[in-house]
This record gives structure tokens, C-alpha cells and sequence, in this order.
């Protein structure tokens, strides 16, 4: 699976992205973050608030209970400031 | 037609809105967002932009898209700029063109208010202090989902 990572997110991880294969037991965007946070502190400072974390699952945006293949590309970040 | 930019470039606004032009056009209504120092604590040195390679051009097109059908524009145009931009300078231009002007106005409208909430761009602010991300405000949530009230 393709892990991108975006703005603070980002920073708190130390690189923009990552290519993992995930353990059977991880199947929605919940799981994968549970899976993730163990990788490092960094990735546990950047997922400590889900509710400030949006995610997308092949470049549209989904909520975090959306089911995962490991073909996917899987991306988290901030609300949107653009414009 | 529907053009939408992403780049790094500065862009000239008047060549963008004769761009759009045509015979059937009656109105071109275009928005400009600028950089503006809005730190309380200390002045804005720049504004960096940060997108979502791929799924930020996916996204502007999708507004537009909608915005297209529903007030019938002949031509929209969206130019979002990205990296380091300084006070002053336009990180964002959307043009609108249509027989009458009302559905231009509207269509420039729609498209800012969703820009703002389902398009993946990220601001962080350099300042004397320091550099920090520009967090969501409530006011552009309300507004987008205030269109989506209109249609139910």
C-alpha cells in the first residue's frame, strides 16, 4: 500500500511517503492508522487527533471507516486552507 | 470549456479573462484571492502553498464541472498557485462566463466556497516568529455546505 502524507502530517512523520505492506488484520483507514501509529513517534504525534485528520483513498476523499485494498493509494493530511 | 492551472507562475489576469471571451458571452465574473498578512503577532514574511499532485486538479475540475452544469457557464477558468508566494502577490484566480450575469456572479461564488473545503491545498505562514500551518476556519465550512442546503 502507498502512504502519502501532507502539510503537518507530514512534518510530525518526517517524509511525505511510504510503501508498506499491512498486516491481514488491517482493512479500513481506522485500522491502517492504528497499524501506523506503532511505526514511529512521529507517526503517533501526527495521528493523536483524528478528528483534525482527513484521509483520501485513491485521490477522492473518504471517511475513516472506508475499507482498503493493498493496491490502494492511501493519503492523510489536514483540513483543506486553500484558495 | 473548462480550464483549471495549477502552477508556480504568476499569471496575467486581463489575458486569462480574454481568454474566456466569445460571441455568446454577456458576462465574465472573475475572483482573485491575494496574499494578505492575516498573523495577529507578527508580519507575514510569505505563504507557502502545498497540493495533492493529482487529486488537487481532480478536485478543481469536479467544481468546476458543477458549477457548469448548474448555471449553464461557457467557460470557466481556475488558476491555483502553489510554493512560496509574498504579500501581495494572487495565489488564486477563478473566471466565470455566461450569457447573463447572474449565473456568472454564482458560478465564481460556488467555486470559491468549495475550493476552499474540497480542494487539497495547504497554507503555512512564515513570520518573524516562526513558521506555522493555517488551520480550517468554520466560516468556509459553512459556506460551502450552505449551497448544499439550497438544493434539498
Amino acid at each position: 500500500m502507498k502512504i502519502l502524507y501532507f502539510a503537518w502530517v507530514r512534518d510530525n512523520i518526517g517524509y511525505s511517503q511510504e510503501e508498506l505492506s499491512c498486516p491481514e488484520h488491517v482493512r479500513t483507514i481506522n485500522q491502517l492508522v492504528e497499524y501506523l501509529k506503532l511505526q514511529s513517534e512521529g507517526h503517533a504525534r501526527a495521528f493523536n487527533d483524528m478528528n483534525a485528520i482527513r484521509a483520501a483513498r485513491n485521490q477522492q476523499f473518504v471517511t475513516h471507516d472506508t475499507k482498503l485494498s493493498d493496491a490502494d493509494e492511501v493519503a492523510f493530511f489536514p483540513p483543506v486552507t486553500g484558495g | 470549456m473548462i480550464k483549471i492551472s495549477i502552477q508556480q507562475e504568476d499569471f496575467d489576469v486581463s489575458s486569462e479573462i480574454n481568454s474566456m471571451n466569445s460571441k455568446t458571452i454577456g458576462a465574465i465574473a472573475t475572483f482573485s484571492g491575494i496574499v494578505r498578512d492575516s498573523s495577529e503577532s507578527s508580519s507575514l514574511i510569505s505563504l507557502t502553498l502545498e497540493h495533492y499532485p493529482g487529486m488537487s486538479e481532480a478536485a478543481l475540475k469536479k467544481i468546476a464541472n458543477a458549477a457548469k452544469r448548474e448555471w449553464s457557464l461557457e467557460a470557466v477558468r481556475i488558476i491555483h498557485r502553489v510554493g512560496r508566494l509574498l504579500p501581495e502577490d494572487t495565489i488564486v484566480f477563478v473566471g466565470c462566463a455566461s450569457a447573463h450575469r447572474q449565473a456568472a456572479f454564482d458560478g465564481c461564488r460556488f467555486i470559491m466556497d468549495f475550493l476552499k473545503t474540497d480542494a487539497p491545498f495547504w497554507k503555512s505562514e512564515e513570520t518573524q516568529e516562526g513558521s506555522f500551518w493555517i488551520s480550517e476556519r468554520e466560516k468556509d465550512k459553512k459556506a460551502s455546505e450552505s449551497w448544499l442546503l439550497k438544493n434539498t
